[in-house]
C-alpha cells in the first residue's frame, strides 16, 4: 500500500507543473498590457506605456525566468513585491471588479453547498436504479432504466436546465433560479446573522432561521434536478455493466446453489463486489461537482464559481478565467490523488496492477 | 439407411459448424464484421441511423427548405425588424422576407412567408435557424471529430510504437489534459483565441479540439499493445518484417478500427458541447445559424418562457434529437464492443 501511495504521490509534482505550465501557455496569448492585470487593478489604457509595462514585470525577461515569477512573485523594476500564484494572487478581475481569489472565496462556498446536496440523490439513486437494472436484465425495469439513461445522456445540460425552469419557475413558480430571495438575502446581511461556514444551508441552520434554509433550498431544488439526472446515466450504466458481471461470478453460483436467499445473493454477496468500480466514478463525480457546474449554474443563475468563469469569459476576461481555471486544476489534482488512493484502500487488485 | 442431400444440407452446417463468409466479412475481417453486422441490426441503432439520416438530408437540402436572402452568406439568419420581444410561431413574415421555400405554396396555398417556428429577440427567425444550424452541427462536429481522431491515433502509436520514456512524457502530457473539466478547459482556451480569430465557429472548434483528443490517443494505444502480442505478428518478426512496416501495415489497420468506430459516434457529443460554449456566449457572432446560440437568446427570457416556449423547444428539440441519434448507435456499439455483454443470458 505504501508504494502505491508512493508511486501515485511521484504524480503529483507532474500534475501541478504541467497544468500550471498549461494555463502560463495560454496567459502567453495576451498582451503584455493585459497580462498587467495579474498585478494590478486598473490596466493601462494608454498605448505609450506598452513599453513601461514589459520593462516593469519583466515581460522581456526569458520564458522560465518569467514562469518562475508567476510562480513565486517578484520585486519589480521600481521595488515593489508582486506577489505569485503560491502567494495566492491569480490577478485582478476586470469583470468581478476585485482580485480573482476574493472572488473565489466569495463564490465557492456556494458551489461547495450545491455539490453536497447534489451528491446524495445522484449516487442513492444512481446506484440503486443501476442495481435494479441488473437483477432485473433484460426484464421491463431494465429496458425502462436503458432509454432513460439514453434519454438522459442526450439532454444537453442547458436545454434540460431551461425546460424545467420553463415549467416549475415560468408555469408553476415554484423554483425560482439564483440563491435566495432578497429579503433573506437581507437577512444574510443582517448584523445578528454570523456567517460560521458561509455555506448558507449550514448557517442558516446554525443561526436557527429555517425560513432562510428552506428558500435557499428552495433556489437549489432545480439545480439539483438537473445534475442528478444529467449524472444518473452514467451512474446507472457502469453499476448496471458491473453488477451484471459480477452476478456471472462462480461464487455468486455458488452462494445460490447453497441455497442463500436471493435477496442475500444480491445485498450480500454481489453488490460489495459490484461497487467497487463504482466508488471511482462516485468518486470523480463528486470531484467534478466540486470544480463548479460551467452550465447549470449560468442557466440557474445560481452565484457557484463555474458561473463565475463563464461571465468571465463571455465577456472575454481572460486574467480572471484562467485564475479560476488554475483554482479548479488544483483542486482537480488534489481531490483525484485523495481519490485514487481510497481506491487502493478499497480494491487491492488496484495498488498491485 | 441413406441419407438424403435434403438432409445433409440442413444438418450438415450445424454439425461441423460451415459458415459462409461474404466478401464483407473477409474484408473487414471476423471482429470488424461483428461489429458492423452488429449495429446494422439493433433496432435501436436502426432507429439511430434513421435520425442521423433525417438530419443529413435536411443539411443537404437546407437552401431549400428554407432558402436564403443572400446565396454569399447563407449561415446569417434573416431578421425581421429589430424589436425585442419574440414573436409567436405563425406571425406573417414583414420586413425583407427571404424568399418563399418551394413547398410552401402547395401545402398552404398561400403567398406569404411566416415565421414557422416564431423568432427569438432581435426577431431572428427561429426556424431558418433551426435548419441552417443543422449544416452547422454537421459540419463542426464531423469537423472536430476528424482533428480530434487524427491527433488522438498519432500521439497513441507513438506512444505504443516507441514505449519507454516516450510512452511515459505522452502519458503523463494526456494526464495533465485530462486535469481540467472539459467544458471549462475548452471555454478558457476559446475565450483567450476568440479576440486572435474574431466571433467565428474557429475559435471553439479549436478548443474542442485541444481538449478532445486524449480519449482516443489512450484508446489506441491499449488496442495496439494487446494486437502487438498477437501471434501473427509474432510469425511477421520472426520472417523479418522491418518494425515500421509491423507498426503501419499489420498492428495499425487491425488496432484502428474500433477507435474509429469510437470517434465517429462521437460526432454528437461534440456538437453538444460547442453547442454548449456558444450558449455560454462564447463563440461565433450573434445572428449565426448555430443551435446554441439560438438557445442562449432564451437566457434573457427566463421569466417570461411560459409565453416564449419556442425559443427553448425547437433548437432545444433539434439539438436533443441530433445528439439522441449518435447515442442510440453508440449505445448499441457498447454492446457489440464489450466481450462480457456478448452472449449475456436472456
Amino acid at each position: 500500500m505504501t508504494a502505491y501511495i508512493i508511486r501515485r504521490l511521484l504524480l503529483l509534482p507532474v500534475l501541478l507543473f504541467g497544468v500550471t505550465m498549461l494555463i502560463f501557455g495560454m496567459l502567453q496569448f495576451l498582451s503584455p498590457v493585459e497580462r498587467s492585470a495579474l498585478y494590478v487593478r486598473d490596466i493601462p489604457k494608454n498605448e505609450n506605456v506598452i513599453e513601461g509595462v514589459i520593462k516593469r514585470y519583466g515581460f522581456d525577461k526569458p520564458i522560465y525566468v518569467q514562469y518562475w515569477r508567476w510562480l513565486a512573485g517578484f520585486k519589480d523594476r521600481d521595488g515593489t513585491y508582486r506577489p505569485g500564484i503560491l502567494q495566492g494572487n491569480f490577478g485582478y478581475s476586470r469583470t468581478g471588479n476585485q482580485p480573482v481569489i476574493d472572488l473565489i472565496k466569495q463564490r465557492f462556498p456556494n458551489t461547495l453547498d450545491l455539490a453536497l446536496w447534489s451528491v446524495v440523490p445522484i449516487i442513492a439513486i444512481g446506484l440503486w436504479l443501476g442495481v435494479q437494472a441488473a437483477v432485473h436484465h433484460n426484464g421491463w425495469f431494465d429496458q425502462a432504466a436503458r432509454i432513460f439513461s439514453i434519454i438522459g445522456s442526450s439532454f444537453p445540460t442547458f436545454v434540460f436546465g431551461l425546460l424545467v425552469l420553463m415549467i416549475f419557475y415560468a408555469n408553476l413558480r415554484w423554483f425560482p433560479p439564483g440563491r435566495v430571495s432578497d429579503w433573506a438575502n437581507q437577512v444574510l446581511r443582517s448584523a445578528d446573522y454570523h456567517s460560521y461556514t458561509s455555506l448558507v444551508t449550514i448557517d442558516s441552520l446554525l443561526n436557527g432561521r429555517l425560513d432562510v434554509f428552506l428558500d435557499a433550498l428552495r433556489h437549489m431544488i432545480l439545480p439539483i434536478l438537473t445534475l442528478s439526472y444529467i449524472n444518473w446515466a452514467t451512474f446507472l450504466r457502469v453499476t448496471r455493466s458491473s453488477m451484471l458481471e459480477t452476478l456471472r461470478q462462480e461464487y455468486v453460483t455458488t452462494a445460490r446453489a447453497k441455497g442463500v436467499k436471493e435477496k442475500d445473493v444480491i445485498n450480500k454477496h454481489a453488490r460489495p463486489n459490484a461497487l467497487i468500480p463504482v466508488t471511482t466514478l462516485a468518486g470523480f463525480q463528486v470531484v467534478g461537482l466540486l470544480g463548479g457546474v460551467v452550465i447549470t449554474e449560468t442557466v440557474f443563475t445560481y452565484p457557484g464559481i463555474g458561473s463565475a468563469a463563464a461571465a468571465a469569459a463571455s465577456a472575454l476576461d481572460v486574467v480572471t478565467v484562467l485564475g479560476f481555471a488554475l483554482f479548479n486544476g488544483l483542486v482537480l489534482i488534489l481531490a483525484n490523488l485523495v481519490v485514487d488512493v481510497l481506491y487502493g484502500l478499497i480494491d487491492p487488485r488496484v495498488r498491485l496492477a | 439407411m441413406t441419407v438424403s442431400q435434403k438432409q445433409m444440407d440442413e444438418v450438415l452446417p450445424e454439425t461441423i459448424a460451415v459458415r459462409k463468409i461474404g466478401r464483407l466479412e473477409r474484408f473487414l475481417g471476423p471482429d470488424n464484421y461483428r461489429i458492423i453486422k452488429g449495429l446494422l441490426t439493433t433496432p435501436a441503432s436502426i432507429a439511430g441511423f434513421i435520425l442521423i439520416a433525417l438530419f443529413v438530408l435536411t443539411a443537404i437540402f437546407a437552401p431549400y427548405i428554407a432558402p436564403p436572402i443572400s446565396k454569399r452568406d447563407p449561415y446569417k439568419i434573416p431578421r425581421d425588424g429589430f424589436s425585442p420581444d419574440p414573436k409567436p410561431l405563425g406571425t406573417e413574415w414583414k420586413r425583407n422576407p427571404p424568399p418563399l421555400p418551394f413547398w410552401w405554396k402547395p401545402i398552404m396555398k398561400s403567398d406569404t412567408w411566416v415565421h414557422l417556428m416564431g423568432t427569438a429577440a432581435g426577431q431572428w427567425d427561429i426556424f431558418y435557424g433551426v435548419i441552417w444550424g443543422t449544416r452547422t452541427a454537421l459540419w463542426t462536429g464531423i469537423l472536430i471529430t476528424a482533428a480530434t481522431v487524427i491527433i488522438g491515433v498519432l500521439v497513441g502509436s507513438v506512444s505504443a510504437y516507441y514505449g519507454g520514456l516516450v510512452d511515459n512524457i505522452l502519458m503523463r502530457i494526456v494526464d495533465v489534459f485530462l486535469t481540467l473539466p472539459f467544458i471549462l478547459a475548452a471555454l478558457i482556451l476559446a475565450a483567450v483565441l476568440t479576440p486572435k480569430l474574431g466571433r467565428t465557429v474557429l475559435p471553439a472548434v479549436i478548443a474542442l479540439v485541444t481538449f478532445g483528443w486524449m480519449g482516443y490517443s489512450r484508446l489506441v494505444r491499449g488496442d495496439i499493445l494487446s494486437v502487438r502480442e498477437r501471434d501473427y505478428i509474432l510469425a511477421a518478426r520472426v520472417i523479418g518484417v522491418k518494425d515500421r512496416r509491423i507498426l503501419l501495415k499489420h498492428i495499425l489497420p487491425n488496432a484502428i478500427f474500433p477507435t474509429l468506430v469510437v470517434a465517429s459516434l462521437d460526432v454528437g457529443g461534440y456538437v453538444l458541447s460547442f453547442a454548449a460554449l456558444s450558449f455560454l456566449g462564447i463563440g461565433t457572432e450573434i445572428g449565426y445559424a448555430d443551435w446554441g446560440q439560438l438557445l442562449s437568446f432564451a437566457r434573457a427570457w427566463i421569466t417570461n418562457l411560459s409565453t416564449y416556449w419556442y425559443i427553448v423547444v425547437f433548437p432545444g428539440m433539434a439539438l436533443v434529437l441530433f445528439v439522441l441519434g449518435w447515442n442510440l448507435v453508440g449505445d448499441a456499439l457498447r454492446d457489440v464492443l464489450d466481450p462480457k455483454m456478448r452472449g449475456a443470458r436472456k
